[in-house]
C-alpha cells in the first residue's frame, strides 16, 4: 500500500506541531509502520532537535530538491527505532527555496518505500504552510485550547476545505483538567463547538513534554506518561482503530491522588 | 426603467453595469454617483460593462473608466453590440465578451465549495475558480456575486478569514464563525450560530436585518449603523432573534412568527 501523506499543521505557532509529528512518527513506527517525518519549516528547524538527531544531518530537504544529494542520503535514521526516518529543513535557506511542486515529487519518491509520511508544518498560512500542505492525503489540525489557537485553526481549517484535501481532523493539545474543571480553560466541547470537524485525539499538558524535548526523546517512547499514552492512542485512530478517548484525569482530585499513590 | 438607466448588478461573470438609454453625461454623473455611495462594498473589484446597441468612442470609453476607477473598481470588459463600441474598446485592451475570461474577478469569486448548487449552470464560474485557488487561495474563500436580485445561499460553516460579499440576500445554512464576514446588499439571514462580522444593507439600507439561530455578532452592522456585541456577555442567546435598526439604533429582538 503506498504511504499516507499526513500534514500537521496549526496556523498559530507554539500549539505543538513539532511535537506533534515527532510522538506520532514514534508512536507509528512502534507500531511496526515505516515512518519518514519531513520537516517543512526551512529556515526554522525544530524536528530534528525534538527527536534528538540533530547532531546526525548531513543533508537536507533544500539538498534533496536542487539534486545536491539523492533523498536516501538525505533521509536520517533514528537512533532508536529502526523503521523511523528525518527529512531535515534547511536551516541556512528560507521558506522560498522549496516549492509546493517540490514538497509533491519529494513525497512521491517515498510512496512506494513507506507507510506514513508525516510532514511538520510552519506556524502561518504563507508559503511554508502551503508547501507543507500541497502534498498531503490527509490533514492533522493540532489547536490548544485557546481563544486565538481555535480562532487560527478555523482559519486553517476553512483553507484546507478550499485545498479539497478531505475533511481535516483535530488534535486538541495541552488541556489542563484542573483549569478545565475551574472554568478556566475551554474544553473539548467548546473547541468542537466552533470547529466543527472529527477529532483524533486529546493530549493534557504535561510536564514530561518540555523535559522529552529538551533532551530529544519523544515521550511517545514510553507510553507510562499521560501525554505519550494520548499520542499512542492517536496513532492507533490513525491505523484506524476504533481507541475511546481517555478522560483526561485531574491529578488534584481524588482519582488523581489514588493513581499518584499507587504508582509511587 | 427610467430611474434604472445605471444597473449595478452581480452575475455568474461577476459584476456588471448596465447602461441604459440618455445622455452619456447624465449617465456618468449617475453612474458616479451610485458607485460613491455604495464605495465600501465595491471597491477592490472589476466590472464588465453592458453598453447595448449604444456607440461609445474610445475617449468616451475612457471617461467611463476613470469614473469607475475613480470609485476604486476595475473596468476589465465592454460587452456591446455596436462594431464601433467593440473597436474603441479592444484599442483601450478591454475585453468584449465574457467567454474569453473566464475567471471571475478577485472581489466576486464563487466559493470553492463542492456541493451541488441545483438548477444553476456553474461550468464557466467554477473552472475560473480552480485556476485561481492556485494562486491566491486564502482569498479566494468565498467571495462570490451571483443573482442579485435573488440572494446567495451557502449551506456550509463559513470559518474565520472566510468573506462572502454580494450585493443581494444571504442566507447561510450552517454558523458564520469569528473572523468570518458577511458582507449583504440586502438582508443576512443565519440558520445556525452568527457569531463573525455582518453588514447588511450594505449599499446603504437602513431597513435591512439580520437574523439567525443565535445571533452574537462581534460586530454588526446595518446600513450606516454599527453595533458591537456587548462587553463581557457570556454563552450564546438560546432563541432566534432578529436584529433591526430601530430609532438610529441597531436593535435585537426575538425571531418569532
Amino acid at each position: 500500500m503506498p504511504a499516507r501523506v499526513i500534514t500537521i499543521t496549526s496556523g498559530k505557532g507554539g500549539v505543538g506541531k513539532t511535537t506533534a509529528t515527532a510522538n506520532l512518527g514514534v508512536a507509528l513506527a512502534l507500531l511496526g509502520q515505516r515512518v519518514v517525518t519531513i520537516d517543512a519549516d526551512i529556515g526554522l528547524r525544530n524536528l530534528d532537535v525534538v527527536m534528538g538527531l540533530e547532531n546526525r544531518i548531513v543533508y537536507d530537504i533544500v539538498n534533496v530538491v536542487e539534486g545536491v544529494c539523492r533523498l536516501r542520503q538525505a533521509l536520517v535514521k533514528d537512533k532508536r527505532l529502526a523503521e523511523l526516518y528525518l527529512l531535515p529543513a534547511a536551516q541556512t535557506r528560507d521558506k522560498s527555496a522549496v516549492g509546493p511542486e517540490d514538497m509533491v515529487q519529494v513525497c512521491e519518491q517515498m510512496r512506494n518505500d513507506y507507510d506514513f509520511v508525516l510532514i511538520d508544518s510552519p506556524a502561518g498560512i504563507e508559503q511554508g504552510f502551503r508547501n507543507a500542505i500541497a502534498p498531503a492525503d490527509e490533514v492533522l489540525i493540532v489547536t490548544t485550547p485557546e481563544v486565538s489557537a481555535v480562532r487560527d485553526a478555523d482559519r486553517i481549517i476553512g483553507l484546507i476545505e478550499a485545498k479539497e484535501k478531505g475533511p481535516a481532523r483535530l488534535i486538541i493539545n495541552r488541556i489542563k483538567p484542573d483549569m478545565v474543571k475551574r472554568g478556566d480553560m475551554l474544553d473539548t466541547s467548546d473547541v468542537m463547538e466552533i470547529l466543527a470537524i472529527d477529532l483524533i485525539g486529546i493530549v493534557p499538558e504535561d510536564e514530561a513534554i518540555i523535559i522529552s524535548t529538551n533532551k530529544g526523546v519523544p515521550v511517545a517512547l514510553d507510553v507510562t506518561g499521560q501525554a505519550g499514552l494520548a499520542f499512542h492512542n492517536i496513532a492507533h485512530r490513525l491505523l484506524g482503530e476504533d481507541v475511546p478517548f481517555m478522560t483526561i484525569k485531574d491529578t488534584s482530585g481524588f482519582l488523581g491522588r489514588f493513581a499518584r499513590f499507587v504508582r509511587s | 426603467m427610467p430611474d434604472d438607466r445605471v444597473l449595478i448588478r452581480g452575475t455568474s461573470e461577476g459584476l456588471v453595469i448596465t447602461l441604459g438609454a440618455g445622455d452619456l453625461g447624465t449617465l456618468l454623473r449617475e453612474l458616479d454617483e451610485r458607485l460613491s455611495s455604495t464605495a465600501s462594498f465595491f471597491r477592490g473589484g472589476r466590472v464588465a460593462l453592458h453598453v447595448g446597441p449604444r456607440e461609445l468612442t474610445t475617449e468616451e470609453l475612457e471617461a467611463l473608466g476613470q469614473t469607475i476607477s475613480r470609485n476604486g473598481v476595475s473596468l476589465w470588459a465592454v460587452i456591446g453590440k455596436n462594431a464601433a463600441t467593440q473597436a474603441a474598446a479592444e484599442a483601450l485592451g478591454l475585453e468584449t465578451t465574457f467567454s474569453s475570461q473566464a475567471t471571475p474577478s478577485p472581489a466576486v469569486a464563487s466559493p470553492p465549495s463542492r456541493e451541488p448548487r441545483p438548477g444553476r449552470d456553474e461550468g464557466p464560474v467554477l473552472s475560473g475558480v480552480e485556476g485561481q485557488l492556485e494562486t491566491e487561495v486564502e482569498d479566494a474563500a468565498l467571495r462570490l456575486a451571483q443573482d442579485m436580485d435573488l440572494g446567495v445561499l451557502v449551506r456550509r460553516t463559513l470559518r474565520s478569514g472566510q468573506v462572502i460579499q454580494h450585493p443581494g440576500h444571504v442566507v447561510v445554512i450552517g454558523d458564520v464563525n469569528p473572523g468570518a464576514e458577511i458582507i449583504a446588499g440586502g438582508d443576512v439571514m443565519v440558520w445556525g450560530k452568527l457569531r463573525g462580522i455582518v453588514h447588511a444593507g450594505a449599499t446603504g439600507d437602513d431597513g435591512a436585518v439580520v437574523c439567525a439561530l443565535s445571533l452574537a455578532p462581534l460586530q454588526l452592522r446595518i446600513g450606516n449603523h454599527i453595533a458591537r456585541a456587548p462587553e463581557g456577555r457570556e454563552g450564546l442567546p438560546e432563541r432566534p432573534e432578529m436584529a433591526s435598526v430601530q430609532d438610529g439604533e441597531i436593535v435585537a429582538e426575538p425571531w418569532e412568527k
